[in-house]
């Protein structure tokens, strides 16, 4: 399974994601910007995909709606079958809560809190009792290395220390997707290179990984690659980039 | 449910950690509260002291009782066709007592006569003026509340015979004899001897405004004597019942109509008094007092309020980010309103504890140096001010908590 060719041949999951002809316009004084053009894409089960871009090209937007931070202005889109799009703030909070899990670049972090109590947040929104919240937390900390980090703060972690602890915190609650939003972009390579075999091995695990980013050489560790450009799909790529062969070989 | 719990429980460990990594910014705008909540305490304890005191020397009066008299117990604007009306007199009590014998089922049961001045009494070289000197009757225990501090009332036949016995006030025994006892001793009243045969005890003042204490009570023939001129007659009548006063009142209007040979067409001239009129005057004194001084000081606390508002404002929008980071990991909007409710409830119930706090050890500073200040701390203003500082910080933080839980999630994650 874990040999990159062979997932290119291994039956698909089902459908997590799919989005049909969506576009999203923003307001911006006399001006109606439109961020998204018309983007169709499917996302399944236990794919590992990468959103590239230059800014402005729709990106962020694209993983607001795939994060329901955001519905679209119009077109189609069912997240596990249910439709996104009509939700209202508080079912979309639900669904963010128990089906997304959030990695950000700035790690986004509460400050004054524990790993621990970072980590269990998602589970007391999610109406978890506290003994099960935190053995569930003590866990995902411990699934990424962290176990020895429990109680310390975020400013006694380093930067990488940190970007785990939101990876603990994005997968506590079991979700359907992760989302990682520029997840390297403030840690220096050699520990970028570290968050992004965790992330591998995430997937290995079974995890569904959407990874947004305008970094080649971080998007070469997904297995499908879509370009934007101008708030439509430029391109589909289904496979291993022409760099990742070289490494995947070594 | 199990849900909110937890919310609950979870934004109360925002709330205590986020006062206590702001500790100056939070003491200050408790400060606010703090100030409001002891002025509004203090009023509170006034308030409470004045109502006390109120209902201490009502009771005085006794709620069964009426009082006939030339002068009703309100104020009046037409003095002058009072001040005209015939004197009333001690012998009446005679009559009515008869009257009310007479009459089966009357909700009367005896009339006492009192006849009353103000003289100095002296023993040896002390002397103490002004004091309410007042005759009547052995049955006058019957209407009245005090007790004795040592001795007894006048007996029976004391009373009728007229003797120059007395019992004398807490005050007028304090400041005569100090710490020896008066019993058996002769104090001059007007130049005459009257032997101390019991002491009532401490009644206090009448809303502060005069002693209770100050009183020498002797049999009525004896006051006849030597203190005719100058003297105010009141008779005091006791109802069987106090459930049916007005019915009593109307019976004794009748009776006092006959005592005075009034033909139907007069208007009475006299007036028939009771605790509840007095009451009734002085009510609404006292209200407007309460809401006045309440008003006033509930400003201070609105000040106060305001400095909440403004600091979860400031709150809101320096933690914008953190909002967004909560909202995406599953925070629904009631959520975030119930965090920055609990964070301004908790800074108000803090301030609210403090401001408590300091108010009653305010008041017991003002209890020893002031005793006679009313000043009344009681367990229902606690509560009420507790409940007061959490609808403070309820009603101050909605407005920033409603902003903060309306945020875009995605404009409040890309808020630096």
């Amino acid at each position: 399974m874990n040999k990159l060719n062979s997932d290119l041949t291994r039956p698909r999951g089902p459908v997590v994601i799919d989005i049909e002809n969506i576009t999203k316009d923003y307001v911006m004084g006399e001006e109606i910007v439109r961020a998204l053009r018309g983007v169709s894409l499917q996302i399944h089960h236990n794919e590992y995909i990468a959103i590239m871009g230059p800014s402005g090209s729709g990106k962020s937007t694209l993983m607001n709606m795939f994060g329901c931070l955001d519905t679209p202005t119009s077109g189609r889109y069912e997240f596990n079958g249910k439709n996104v799009a009509a939700m209202d703030d508080d079912e979309l909070a639900a669904i963010r809560n128990r089906e997304i899990g959030f990695v950000f670049q700035t790690f986004n972090l509460l400050p004054r809190s524990t790993s621990l109590r970072n980590v269990e947040l998602p589970l007391i929104y999610a109406g978890m009792d506290p003994e099960a919240r935190e053995e569930r937390a003590t866990q995902a900390l411990v699934d990424v290395g962290l176990g020895d980090r429990i109680h310390h703060k975020p400013n006694e972690l380093s930067g990488g220390q940190r970007q785990r602890v939101a990876i603990a915190r994005a997968l506590v609650n079991n979700p359907s997707i992760i989302l990682a939003d520029e997840p390297t972009g403030n840690l220096d390579s050699k520990t970028g290179e570290e968050i992004m075999a965790l992330l591998e091995d995430l997937y290995s695990r079974g995890n569904t990984i959407i990874l947004v980013t305008h970094e080649r050489d971080i998007a070469v560790h997904a297995r499908r690659t879509v370009h934007l450009r101008d708030g439509i799909i430029e391109s589909d790529e289904v496979g291993v980039m022409p760099a990742m062969e070289s490494m995947a070989a070594s | 449910m199990k849900r909110f719990v937890y919310e609950l429980s979870e934004s109360w460990k925002i709330a205590v950690a986020q006062m206590r990594s702001n500790m100056t910014r939070s003491t200050l705008t408790a400060l606010g509260v703090i100030i409001g909540i002891v002025a509004v305490t203090l009023m509170g304890t006034a308030i409470g002291g004045i109502q006390v005191g109120f209902d201490k020397s009502m009771a005085i009066f006794g709620d069964d009782v009426l009082y006939v008299g030339q002068w009703p117990w309100r104020k009046v604007d037409d003095w002058w066709n009072y001040r005209d009306r015939k004197k009333i007199k001690t012998e009446y009590a005679a009559g009515l007592n008869h009257m009310i014998a007479m009459t089966p089922n009357s909700n009367l049961t005896i009339a006492i006569p009192t006849s009353s001045v103000y003289r100095s009494v002296k023993y040896t070289d002390s002397e103490v003026n002004n004091v309410l000197v007042r005759g009547t009757v052995s049955d006058y225990i019957i209407t009245s509340t005090f007790d004795f501090k040592e001795g007894r009332f006048f007996n029976e036949l004391e009373s009728r015979s007229g003797a120059n016995v007395c019992v004398i006030g807490y005050d007028v025994a304090d400041a005569l004899f100090s710490s020896a006892s008066p019993i058996d001793k002769s104090v001059l009243i007007n130049g005459q001897p009257f032997k101390v045969i019991g002491v009532i005890s401490r009644q206090g003042s009448f809303l502060g405004l005069f002693s209770l204490d100050s009183i020498v009570v002797m049999p009525l023939p004896a006051f006849q004597k030597y203190f005719t001129a100058k003297s105010k007659a009141d008779i005091l009548v006791k109802a069987k019942d106090k459930t049916k006063l007005t019915d009593a009142k109307d019976e004794l209007t009748g009776l006092m109509r006959r005592v005075r040979g009034l033909p139907p067409e007069k208007k009475d001239d006299f007036s028939i008094n009771e605790q509840q009129a007095l009451k009734s005057t002085l009510d609404p004194i006292k209200n407007s007092i309460a809401i006045a001084g309440l008003f006033i000081t509930g400003l201070s606390l609105f000040v106060g309020a305001i400095g909440i508002m403004n600091i979860t404002f400031v709150s809101v929008k320096e933690r914008t980010k953190e909002i967004g980071t909560r909202k995406a990991l599953g925070a629904r909007r009631g959520t975030i309103l119930l965090q920055f409710l609990i964070e301004s409830t908790a800074l108000c119930l803090l301030g609210g504890f403090i401001g408590l706090a300091f108010a009653y050890f305010m008041c017991l500073g003002i209890d020893k140096a002031f005793p006679s200040f009313p000043i009344h701390f009681s367990f229902g203003l606690v509560l009420a001010s507790m409940i007061v500082s959490v609808m403070t910080g309820l009603i101050s933080g909605f407005a920033p908590a409603w902003t903060a839980s309306r945020l875009d999630p995605v404009t409040a994650l890309r808020y630096e």
